[in-house]
């Protein structure tokens, strides 16, 4: 029984700034040491039986001597890492704008999905007799995203976009080489907004990149692709809609354009959740595109990874597919695993062991089937429309450098607004962070000055967009006005101030090593 | 639908604040004719019961590792992972939560990263580690590239021990990029001559271990053979779990390991996702690909980490990077180290010694089938037996009778002539009773 006698139940007088506490913590923010300055080397959170004594078959090759690992108890375990997540933002925390990214809602079904021991507790070399609902999940996914991009292939495999990006840029190469056309065919266009990975896996295996150049409305010209294009030309890496978040007006003359030319269209899909349900890549002619199946189709981030990056491929390429890929035989899938059961596909190799992401397979398919096809097409909509309206909510104060195209999917400013205010993009988004929101996107694409990169995506509802909009009014507003300071030295109440990232690869610290004991001065 | 939160009001008044008569006025730059008029041909949406059952089937149609007697390894283990594991990493804040683009609001993910590195590295006795590759196997790849960036040489030498997933991406990778590969042949017996094979215009040489056989070797000698040649050792495994009891990489050697992480925390999942552990030596980190995390301090001194030496990356550098990798391997990453901190040092050696009693035994039980030899003299949780007739035969029938008896070396490289070998492992998960199990089973079908 609690008993309430003296003890005041009004807030009273207690206001007045906050001091400092013994602990460093604030409240509900804990500090929270590194896991080895608190663990220790004979502790553990599992308990084990030694097993009985017998003679080991090691060959003389035991490890000796401390690894320097650490442990923990079950319940220190579970507090450290419950406290570094509360130093965490995701996106049930809050809008998470960051272009490019698409972070929108993370369905927990999906997550319960993926755990059914069916699908998380198989091993990808048991006999296929036993993995045969696996087969048909992967065959399934891989049908849904054929029709939705209008191919009529898919490499399942790759591990995320940029991986994605790999399998199709070798599919092409594969087929360039089958033409007698490797050694002439060596350039890839990718214009100057390009995400970075496009221009990296292009390089990865031997192709020398050259930068079509941006025009003053955000988009691509099929001239300018014409002007570039000769024998020497394997292919161009184009995203669409692309990172200005404008949809490619001429992109079926640029598919045109290539084909005439002899050479491939690679489409980086990592915005096709823009377009989902409203138009099929496949239409448009492309070659082959990845799809970001932890963007569009909304498998977990998780901080970085991981994610999967199904590449799709044009009639002109799937014979070029990588291994492994699923047959349908009857009733029954079989893998082919290796080039001799490939049959007519000349598969150009592997790019992973085992499968792919069947994790992030079930997370899709799951996603899918909730939305159907008419929820994934208003799911589009939904995120086509709300970048929109934060966008009219915001343009008379932010500075868009396409004024000309809609938005798709995302809303791209750039800082000329901030002219002259001494505060620059970085500092705007380390003060919204103040406010409680995540940052968008900053200084991508390249082709603009002091990039802002907003993207909403479907998840958030209209009186979520109405303050994020009124809070970047604001902050906008103080910018303009000159209030630097509120901004030059955010964030001021996040777990940490602004971190000085010049210092950490100046002598870059990557791991943790013992103190070491303190030189007595004998010098 | 319940994932949109927008209702047929807010559409229209948002429309109208937009200044635009409908949606498809939006989608203005689509060329009419491809904008499509009707839904595509796929079924509607569906409620979570729906969605539960018509998944709930398909994964009704496998046979879950854990249901049965169970001994397939080959490059991914079944482990017991503690339920703490799984709890945490489906924390919102973790799950849902990017790349540490901002990293005052990202301290948890950068935390457990740098934890995450310091764990790889003194692991595989080496001094650095990066924030993870996709999986071994594109890790193994990367580690080549990695080693011809350092050397200026373009000639890898693959052992024949090499898991041939791995040695396939390694050569498509080369084939793509016009590096030369030489693979020595398949070496059950751990035999094989590599030194031979290196040369003045070797980069690296790559042995994995314990191999794809399951035979732990003495990498001591190729490294000092290959460094004498200006060639680097790569270092691979594919079960975490033996770097608590075979010696390290780095102790022997070894100047990049690269490795696959999902024994540590992570379920088998059908082969992804996985999680690729990388480190080399502190000379090389500046050639290193993927992400790093660093420490540093903030405005007010305190100690925080972010993402570094970023200037190795797409991002950043474009088509001079070291990598193209983006997305990589965070919350498998997360997975591991939590499982390791339940660990410790002293259950990860204690875990390592389970494995390998419990692989001891079945070795010996399995050698006592007629017909039946094990090829290994030294190996961890894992080995190679040679049965009579078709490996992949032998497995199917035991798969028959409910056992998962390990995976036919001949599945993995068919025109490698070895039909009659069967990789087995056998982990902490694996009862008296399961052993029993498969030595009778494998007596009946032979
Ligand atoms: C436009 C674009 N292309 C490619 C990628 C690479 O995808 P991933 O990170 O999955 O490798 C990204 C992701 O950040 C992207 O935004």
């Amino acid at each position: 029984m609690l008993n309430n006698q003296g003890r005041p139940t009004a807030a009273g007088e207690a206001t007045g700034s906050a001091h400092p506490t013994f602990t460093g913590n604030r409240a509900l923010q804990v500090e929270e040491a590194l896991l080895f300055e608190i663990g220790r080397a004979d502790c553990t959170g599992v308990d084990l039986d030694e097993p009985a004594p017998f003679t080991p078959r090691l060959g003389g090759l035991e490890r000796k001597g401390e690894i320097g690992l650490v442990g923990l108890s079950e319940p220190e375990t579970m507090r450290h890492f419950v406290r570094l997540s509360q130093k965490n933002y995701g996106i049930d925390t809050g809008l998470f704008p960051l272009g490019s990214c698409t972070m929108k809602h993370n369905p927990r079904l999906n997550e319960k999905m993926a755990r059914l021991p069916g699908f998380s507790d198989i091993h990808p070399l048991q006999p296929q007799s036993t993995v045969q609902g696996a087969l048909e999940l992967i065959d399934q996914l891989a049908h849904w995203l054929m029709v939705l991009t209008g191919t009529s292939a898919v490499a399942m495999s790759p591990k995320a976009g940029a991986h994605g990006e790999l399998a199709g840029m070798m599919a092409i190469k594969a087929a360039i080489d089958a033409k007698g056309e490797g050694a002439v065919r060596k350039v890839v266009l990718v214009p100057e907004s390009a995400h970075g990975t496009n221009p990296a896996t292009a390089a990865l295996i031997g192709f020398v990149v050259k930068p079509v150049p941006a025009q003053d409305d955000g988009t691509v010209h099929v001239e300018d692709v014409k002007a570039l294009l000769g024998p020497d030309v394997a292919a161009i890496m184009l995203t669409n809609p692309n990172t200005c978040g404008i949809f490619e007006p001429q992109i079926v003359e640029i598919a045109k354009a290539m084909h005439d030319a002899g050479a491939y269209f690679y489409c980086d899909g990592a915005n096709f959740n823009a377009i989902v349900g409203k138009a099929r890549p496949g239409d448009l002619g492309i070659d082959a595109m990845h799809i970001n199946l932890h963007k569009t189709f909304s498998t977990p981030h998780g901080g970085g990874g991981p994610g999967a990056g199904p590449v799709v491929l044009s009639d002109r390429l799937s014979r070029f597919a990588p291994l492994p890929f699923i047959r349908k035989n009857g009733g029954r899938f079989a893998l082919v695993e290796t080039a001799d059961q490939a049959g007519d596909v000349q598969a150009f190799g592997r790019v992973t062991a085992f499968h792919g992401q069947m994790g992030m397979y079930v997370r899709a398919l799951s996603y899918m089937l909730s939305h159907g096809s008419d929820g994934m097409k208003q799911a589009s909509e939904d995120a086509v429309l709300n970048a929109n309206y934060i966008r009219a909510g915001l343009e008379d104060l932010m500075s868009l450098p396409f004024p000309d195209h809609p938005s798709m999917h995302e809303a791209l400013f750039d800082d000329s607004w901030l002219k002259d205010s001494g505060v620059t993009t970085l500092d705007f988004a380390k003060a919204m962070i103040d406010e409680g929101y995540h940052p968008m996107t900053m200084y991508f694409p390249l082709v603009v000055h002091g990039a802002m990169l907003i993207e909403p995506t479907e998840s958030e509802s209209r009186a979520s967009l109405d303050l994020f909009i009124m809070t970047l009014r604001d902050l906008a507003l103080r910018a303009k006005r000159g209030e630097t300071e509120r901004f030059s030295a955010a964030p001021y109440h996040a777990p940490r101030r602004r971190l000085d990232e010049t210092r950490a690869a100046r002598n870059p610290i990557l791991r943790w090593t013992p103190p070491q004991p303190i030189q007595q001065a004998a010098e | 639908m319940r994932y949109l939160p927008l209702s047929d009001a807010d559409r229209t008044a948002m429309l109208a604040r937009i200044g635009v008569k409908d949606i498809d006025a939006l989608f203005a730059d689509i060329p009419a004719d491809k904008l499509l008029k009707a839904p595509v041909d796929l079924p509607r949406r569906k409620g979570e019961l729906e969605v539960e059952r018509q998944l709930g089937r398909l994964a009704a149609k496998n046979v879950p590792a854990s249901s049965v007697p169970f001994f397939v390894g080959a490059g991914a283990y079944k482990h017991h992972v503690p339920a703490t594991v799984d709890h945490l990493i489906q924390r919102s804040e973790f799950l849902t939560s990017y790349t540490p683009y901002q990293p005052e609001i990202a301290q948890g993910t950068l935390q457990y990263l740098f934890e995450f590195q310091t764990q790889v590295a003194l692991l595989t006795g080496m001094e650095v580690a990066n924030a993870s590759m996709y999986d071994g196997s594109t890790g193994t790849g990367e580690a080549v590239l990695m080693a011809h960036r350092i050397t200026k040489r373009r000639k890898a030498v693959l052992s024949g021990g090499l898991h041939p997933h791995y040695a396939e991406v390694v050569r498509t990778l080369s084939h793509m990029a016009s590096d030369a590969v030489v693979s020595a042949p398949a070496s059950p017996l751990a035999d094989e001559d590599l030194i031979a094979l290196i040369d003045g215009e070797t980069s690296c040489v790559v042995v994995q271990n314990p191999d794809v056989f399951g035979n732990i070797r003495d990498l001591r000698p190729i490294a000092a053979a290959a460094q004498a040649k200006g060639a680097l050792l790569i270092a691979v495994f594919t079960e975490a779990v033996s770097l608590g009891l075979v010696e390290s990489p780095g102790a022997m050697g070894a100047d990049i390991v690269v490795g696959e992480g999902q024994s540590i925390g992570n379920a088998l999942n059908f082969g992804g996702p996985y999680v690729g552990l990388f480190a080399a030596k502190q000379k090389y980190v500046r050639q290193m690909p993927g992400r790093l995390c660093g420490e540093t301090v903030d405005a007010e001194g305190q100690r925080g980490f972010v993402l570094t030496l970023s200037t190795r990356e797409q991002h950043i550098r474009r088509d001079k990077a070291t990598s193209n990798i983006c997305t990589n391997s965070g919350l498998c990453c997360l997975a591991f180290t939590i499982h390791m901190t339940l660990l410790g040092e002293a259950g990860l050696k204690r875990l390592a010694r389970i494995n390998h009693a419990h692989a001891v035994k079945l070795a010996d039980a399995l050698a006592g089938v007629k017909g039946v030899s094990v090829l290994n003299k030294a190996f961890f949780n894992e080995f190679t037996i040679r049965v009579p007739g078709k490996a992949a035969d032998v497995v199917e029938k035991l798969a028959a009778k409910g056992v998962l008896g390990g995976v036919p070396y001949s599945r993995l490289a068919p025109e490698a002539g070895h039909d009659d070998l069967i990789l087995v492992a056998s982990t902490e998960v694996n009862s008296d009773d399961d052993r029993a199990a498969f030595v009778a089973a494998l007596k009946e079908v032979l």
